[in-house]
C-alpha cells in the first residue's frame, strides 16, 4: 500500500511538469507578435516606431523557446500566472475570485447528481426489463445525448422567459448590496454557505434560486452515468447466492434491496463519484456560460473568445491540477477499498 | 455456408431484436439521407461555399418561422437551411475526428504494448499527461491559438481525442500476448509485427469500433459546444452549435427566439441518440460477455 502511494506521489511531479510542458507549447505556437498583444495594457506603447521590437526583446518574445518556458515555469512556481486583460488584474487573483462560485455549483450539483442516479439506477435493476426499467433508460439516455447547452437554453426558456422562477447570474441587486455591505462576514464566499453562517435567510432563497437551472442541468446529464452503473451493479449483486439466500429466508423484498443488496452495489458508484466531480468541473464552462455564473467555467470561456492568453493558460493550468489531485485521491482511496488495485 | 457467416448472420439478428437498436439505426439512416439530400433539399447558389448559410436578411432579429423560412431566421441566417447541412458538418466532425484519433491511438497502444520496458512507461506517461487536462478545456485552448474554423476544430479534438485508444489497444495487446494463439505463432517462428498486425489486432479491432461508434455523439457535442462558446466555426457556418449560438443574444428573449433553439437542437440530440443507441446495441451484440 505504502509503495503504491509512494509511487502515485512520484508520478505526480512528472504529470505536472508534462502538463505545463503542453501547455506552454501551445502558447508558444502564438509566436511573438501576438503574444506580445497579452502584455500591452494600453495603446500608447506601440507609438515609438520601433517599439514592437523593442517589447518582444523586453519581455523576452525572441529569446530561445528552452529560456521562456523556463523563464515561465519559474513565474507560475512563484504565483505569477500573468496579467488577465479581461478581469483587469492578475490571473491568479481573478481565478482565486471566482473559483468559490463554481465549486459552489459543483458542491450542490453532485448531491441529486448522486442521490437521484443511485435511486433511479436501484429503480431501474430491480424492475430489470419491466416497462419502468425501459422507461427510466429512455429518459436518462435522452439526457446523456443532450447538449449541455441546449439543455440550459430550454430550462432557461421555461423556468425563466415562461414562469420567471430562476433567473440567470449569480445573485440580484438587492442581495448583492446586502454582501456588499459592511455587517456581512465572508467565511467562504459562496453566497448560499455565507448566508447560512450570517443567518440571513432571504440571501439564501435569492442564491439558491439562482443555482436551480445550472444544478437541474447539470444533474439532468449526469444521471444516465451513475444510473447504468448502479443498473449493471445492482443486477450483477441481485444474481448473487446471499441474496438467493436472504430471499429464501423468507425475508421481504424491500429489505432484501434496501439492506442486502443496495449496499453492495453502491462499491464501484463511490469508485466513479470522484471521476465524475473532475468532468463535472470540466462541465461547467458551458453551463456558466448558459446561465451568466462568474465562476471560473465562464472566465476561461471568456478569456478563449476574447483570446487572453494568460488568462486562458492560467485556469487551464488550474483545471488541470484540480483534475491530477482528485484522481490521486480517488485511486489511493480505491486502493484502500479494494486491494487488488495495489497489485497492478 | 462457412460457420462464421452463420455466426455474423445470428449476431445481426440479435442486434435488431432490441427495439432501441432498431430506433437507433433507422434515426441514423434518416440522418445519412438528409446528409446525402442536402443539395437537393436546400439548393446551394452556384460558386457559393455550401457550407455558408445564404443571408437572407440582414436584420439581426429573430424572425418566426415562414413559409419561406420554415424553422425561421436568426442572425440572418436561415435555420432551415442550417440544419439541413449541419447534418453534413457533424458526419464530417464525428467520422474524421473519431477515425483520425483513433488510428493514432492504435499507433501508440500498438508500440507502447510491443515494446514494453521503458518506452511502454514512458508513452503511457505522455498518454496520462494529456488525460490530464479537461477534454473541453484543452479542445478550446488549441483552437483558440489555431483559429477559427470548423477544420481547426476538428484537429484540437484530434489531438486531444487518441488517448482512450491506446490504452485500450494496449491493455487488450498485453492481454493477448499470453493467448494461446499468440504463443501458438510465436512458437511458429512468425515475427513479431506480423503477429500484432495479422493475429492480435483484427482481434482487437471491435472494441475500437463500437468506442468510435460511441464517440461519436460526444464529439459532436464538444465541436457544437465550441461554437456556441464562439470559439469553433466562423458565423455563419452550416453547424448546429453556431446557429444554436446565435441565440445567446437574446437570452433575455427567449420566447421570440425559441425556433433558433428548438430545430437545430432536437436535430442535435437526435443525431447524438441515434450513435449512443447503435453504440450500445452493438457492445452488447459483440462483447462475448453479455452473451
Amino acid at each position: 500500500m505504502t509503495a503504491y502511494i509512494i509511487r502515485r506521489l512520484l508520478i505526480l511531479p512528472i504529470i505536472l511538469l508534462g502538463i505545463t510542458l503542453i501547455i506552454f507549447s501551445m502558447i508558444w505556437m502564438l509566436g511573438p507578435d501576438r503574444l506580445l498583444a497579452s502584455y500591452i495594457k494600453s495603446p500608447e506603447a506601440l507609438k515609438t516606431p520601433d517599439a514592437k521590437e523593442r517589447l518582444i526583446a523586453k519581455y523576452g518574445l525572441d529569446q530561445p523557446i528552452p529560456t521562456q518556458y523556463l523563464k515561465w515555469l519559474g513565474n507560475i512556481l512563484k504565483g505569477d500566472f500573468g496579467y488577465s486583460n479581461i478581469a483587469k488584474k492578475p490571473v491568479q487573483e481573478a481565478i482565486a475570485e471566482r473559483l468559490p462560485y463554481t465549486l459552489e455549483l459543483a458542491m450542490w450539483a453532485i448531491i441529486p447528481v448522486i442521490v437521484g442516479g443511485i435511486w433511479l439506477g436501484v429503480i431501474s435493476g430491480t424492475h430489470h426489463n419491466q416497462p419502468l426499467d425501459h422507461g427510466i433508460r429512455i429518459f436518462s439516455l435522452i439526457g446523456w445525448s443532450m447538449p449541455d447547452f441546449v439543455f440550459g437554453l430550454l430550462i432557461l426558456l421555461l423556468f425563466y422567459t415562461v414562469l420567471g422562477w430562476f433567473p440567470p447570474g449569480y445573485l440580484s441587486y438587492e442581495s448583492e448590496a446586502i454582501l456588499r455591505s459592511a455587517e456581512w462576514h465572508k467565511y467562504t464566499n459562496m453566497a448560499t454557505i455565507d448566508s447560512i453562517l450570517n443567518l440571513n435567510f432571504s440571501v439564501f432563497v435569492d442564491a439558491f434560486r439562482h443555482l436551480i437551472g445550472p444544478i437541474l442541468t447539470i444533474a439532468y446529464l449526469w444521471w444516465a452515468y451513475v444510473l447504468r452503473i448502479t443498473r449493471s451493479s445492482m443486477l450483477e449483486v441481485l444474481k448473487k447466492d446471499y441474496i438467493r439466500t436472504a430471499r429464501a429466508k423468507g425475508l421481504a423484498e424491500n429489505v432484501v434491496i434496501n439492506k442486502h443488496a443496495r449496499k453492495n452495489a453502491l462499491i464501484p458508484v463511490v469508485t466513479v463519484a470522484g471521476g465524475m466531480l473532475v468532468s463535472l468541473l470540466a462541465g461547467v464552462v458551458i453551463v456558466e456560460s448558459v446561465f451568466n455564473r462568474p465562476g471560473i467555467g465562464r472566465f476561461t470561456a471568456d478569456a478563449a473568445t476574447q483570446l487572453d492568453y494568460f488568462s486562458i493558460l492560467g485556469s487551464a493550468l488550474v483545471f488541470s491540477v484540480i483534475l491530477v489531485l482528485v484522481n490521486l485521491i480517488v485511486d489511493i482511496s480505491y486502493a484502500f477499498i479494494d486491494p487488488r488495485i495495489r497489485l497492478s | 455456408m462457412s460457420v462464421q457467416k452463420t455466426e455474423f448472420k445470428r449476431m445481426i439478428r440479435r442486434y435488431f431484436k432490441s427495439p432501441t437498436n432498431l430506433l437507433g439505426t433507422v434515426l441514423l439512416i434518416l440522418f445519412v439521407i438528409i446528409a446525402i439530400l442536402a443539395p437537393v433539399i436546400c439548393p446551394p447558389k452556384a460558386g457559393a461555399d455550401p457550407f455558408k448559410i445564404p443571408i437572407a436578411t440582414w436584420s439581426a432579429a429573430p424572425q418566426a418561422p415562414s413559409a419561406d423560412h420554415p424553422f425561421g431566421v436568426i442572425g440572418g441566417r436561415d435555420i432551415f437551411y442550417g440544419v439541413i447541412w449541419g447534418t453534413r458538418a457533424a458526419f464530417k466532425i464525428g467520422l474524421v475526428v473519431s477515425l483520425i484519433s483513433s488510428v493514432i491511438g492504435l499507433i501508440i497502444g500498438s508500440i507502447s504494448a510491443y515494446f514494453g520496458g521503458w518506452v511502454d512507461e514512458i508513452m503511457m506517461r505522455i498518454t496520462d499527461i494529456f488525460m490530464s487536462i479537461p477534454f473541453l478545456v484543452a479542445a478550446m485552448i488549441m483552437t483558440t491559438i489555431l483559429g477559427k474554423g470548423l477544420d481547426k476544430v476538428m484537429v484540437a479534438l484530434i489531438i486531444f481525442g487518441w488517448m482512450r485508444v491506446a490504452r485500450l489497444i494496449r491493455g487488450n495487446i498485453l492481454q493477448a500476448k499470453s493467448e494461446q494463439y499468440v504463443l501458438a505463432a510465436k512458437a511458429l517462428g512468425i515475427p513479431d509485427w506480423k503477429i500484432i498486425v495479422k493475429h492480435i489486432l483484427p482481434n482487437t479491432i471491435f472494441p475500437v469500433l463500437v468506442q468510435i461508434s460511441m464517440r461519436i455523439g460526444s464529439l459532436v457535442i464538444t465541436a457544437a459546444s465550441l461554437s456556441f462558446l464562439g470559439v469553433g466555426a466562423e458565423p455563419g457556418y452550416a453547424d448546429w452549435g453556431t446557429i444554436l449560438s446565435y441565440s445567446r443574444n437574446w437570452m433575455t428573449e427567449l420566447s421570440k427566439s425559441w425556433f433558433a433553439i428548438l430545430y437545430p437542437g432536437v436535430a442535435m440530440i437526435l443525431f447524438v441518440l441515434a450513435w449512443n443507441l447503435v453504440g450500445d446495441g452493438l457492445r452488447d451484440t459483440f462483447d462475448p460477455k453479455m452473451k
